[in-house]
């Protein structure tokens, strides 16, 4: 506390909403990773590109100030649901996989996100400053407002965690028990692409479009070789979510010109890197790892 | 909403298992082709055929987890709706054993829907969900991560998942396929116990020399039903030969 002592009150309040940001991600991550369903935030978190450029244009077509976030994160929000609906319709076709369906919904928003912002560059609407920052992320020019928002979202995502966890672990261990218990599998694991998805769609302002996924994905990895309760990897995920948006966040504020987004994951992967040698469950040295 | 726990009693005539006319087809191709049969009200049935017979998918398609026509009823009820009736033992190999979870987890997870949504398991369960472990000779385990037991081990996990359930008809699916004699004794002497209680145990079964001895009855099936009824009846040389299309003997 004695470093955030010297940073003032709005900056302290970002921090707090980076850290319950990295928290919820950490524990919704859980869940996608035991699942095996890791690469669908990731083609949400790339689907919301053309989400983001489509709203730039339309903005700029509607002649409003397209920097507006709300503006932007809503064609985001929507293309993250467009992509996980189709990732379902798709997977359900006969004949294509879950990780076919993942990694074709993944490609084509990356490739229509990146077709809709060669168009944005020809134009010369204004800044693209609100533009740059969801796709290379800032927690710099983070509003309190928006930092309350994490926070009530990363209770929002522990809570219904905490509330559903018994039925999301049977549901992952074994799914096909799950079903023959009555469990609604399929609206369990949609519970769970919804929550990592509006984690993804979040921390794009932070951490950019192509890493806002690195939160979902890498403290799950890191938790789970200290624990072999899912409980508690949930919870350690969480925990070390947040440590490394927290500390990223921290970073990149003090040192200037290091982008949030890339200094996040880098603390996440350090965490990864440290859990993979010395975790207590199935790190390295613990022999756990076969 | 309080949880009750049904007691187990024999099933009457009339709350039995019966498949009519099921039919099974992966991508055009069949699997099963108007499976018809009334399981007995009780004892030890074994389901037997050859590889690809469709033993396994029988299971799955009345529990409803592959798409099939025709109709799988409990007391002339839709399986699904008679959940509380059946516990499913899937095969060992169809899921992950390196999940974040303790022999007790597991055991427990069979009885995540009597729990109830928003709620732990409780003191109660976890007490019942280790004297399940001690039934099945491991109670010393657990604690164990579940990915570093023995396949004999793990197999009896999740059979005590299953008898979490409470169910009056378990389904098993190769619950001795490449377990240790300490195991196969173990699942045996539960089958013997669940039997005297008046419960129905359907178990998919690779080994025809041991049918005989452990069994009551038999559903033979390939793709069809090739017979089905009392081991007496049912489990003869010919109608083996018939099954797996080359003449078979059934050791005594």
């Amino acid at each position: 506390m004695s470093l955030l002592a010297g940073l003032g009150f709005n900056t302290i309040v970002v921090m707090i909403g980076v850290a319950a940001l990295g928290c919820a991600a950490g524990a919704a991550g859980t869940f996608a990773m035991l699942r095996r369903k890791a690469l669908v935030s990731d083609a949400v978190a790339h689907g919301t590109l053309p989400g983001i450029a489509g709203a730039f244009l339309l903005a700029a077509l509607l002649g409003r100030a397209p920097r507006e976030a709300a503006w932007l994160m809503g064609g985001a929000a929507i293309a993250a649901i467009l992509s996980l609906a189709a990732i379902e319709w798709l997977a359900r076709r006969p004949r294509i996989g879950h990780d076919t369906a993942t990694a074709a919904v993944l490609a084509s928003g990356f490739g229509l996100g990146l077709a809709l912002l060669s168009v944005v560059q020809t134009l010369s609407v204004g800044s693209q400053a609100g533009l740059e920052q969801l796709l290379f992320g800032s927690a710099a020019g983070m509003l309190p407002e928006e930092a309350w928002l994490m926070g009530g979202l990363a209770v929002l995502v522990l809570a219904v965690i905490g509330l559903v966890l018994k039925e999301l672990s049977t549901v992952a261990f074994d799914p096909d028990f799950a079903a023959t218990i009555g469990l609604p599998v399929a609206r369990l694991d949609a519970l769970v692409a919804l929550l990592c998805a509006s984690v993804v769609v979040a921390a794009l302002p932070i951490a950019g479009f192509v890493l806002a996924v690195a939160l979902v994905v890498i403290p799950p990895a890191a938790a789970r070789f200290w624990s072999d309760r899912a409980g508690i990897v949930v919870v350690l995920a969480a925990a070390i979510g947040s440590a490394s948006a927290l500390t990223g966040a921290a970073l990149s504020a003090i040192l200037t010109d290091t982008p949030t987004g890339p200094a996040i994951v880098l603390v996440a992967a350090l965490f990864f890197a440290v859990s993979m040698v010395f975790g207590r469950a199935r790190g390295l040295l613990a022999g756990g790892v076969a | 909403m309080l949880a009750i726990t049904p007691p187990a009693t024999a099933a009457g005539l009339d709350d039995r298992l019966a498949v009519e006319g099921l039919s099974v087809a992966y991508r055009g191709v069949p699997a099963l082709e108007d499976v018809t049969w009334t399981a007995p009200a009780s004892g030890l049935t074994a389901i037997v055929g050859p590889n690809g017979a469709g033993k396994s998918t029988l299971l799955k398609a009345i529990l409803g987890l592959v798409a099939s026509t025709g109709r799988a009823t409990i007391g002339g009820r839709p399986v699904a709706e008679r959940r509380e009736a059946t516990a499913y033992v899937p095969q060992r190999a169809s899921v992950d054993w390196d999940f974040p979870a303790t022999a007790l987890d597991v055991v427990l997870q069979g009885m995540v829907r009597e729990a109830g949504w928003l709620r732990g398991y409780g003191r109660a369960r976890r007490d019942r969900a280790m004297a399940l472990l001690d039934r099945v000779g491991l109670a010393d385990l657990a604690a164990r991560q579940i990915g570093q037991m023995s396949g004999g081990q793990q197999q009896r996990v999740f059979l005590a998942r299953g008898l979490a359930r409470d169910a009056r008809i378990l389904f098993l699916d190769e619950p001795l396929a490449g377990v240790d004699a300490a195991s196969e004794r173990i699942i045996l002497d539960v089958f013997d116990a669940l039997d005297r209680e008046g419960r129905l145990v359907v178990c998919v079964h690779h080994d025809l020399g041991t049918v005989a001895e452990r069994f009551s009855d038999v559903l033979v099936l390939n793709r069809k039903v090739i017979a089905a009824g009392s081991v007496a009846t049912a489990f003869t040389p010919e109608i083996l030969a018939r099954a797996y299309g080359v003449p078979l003997v059934a050791r005594p």
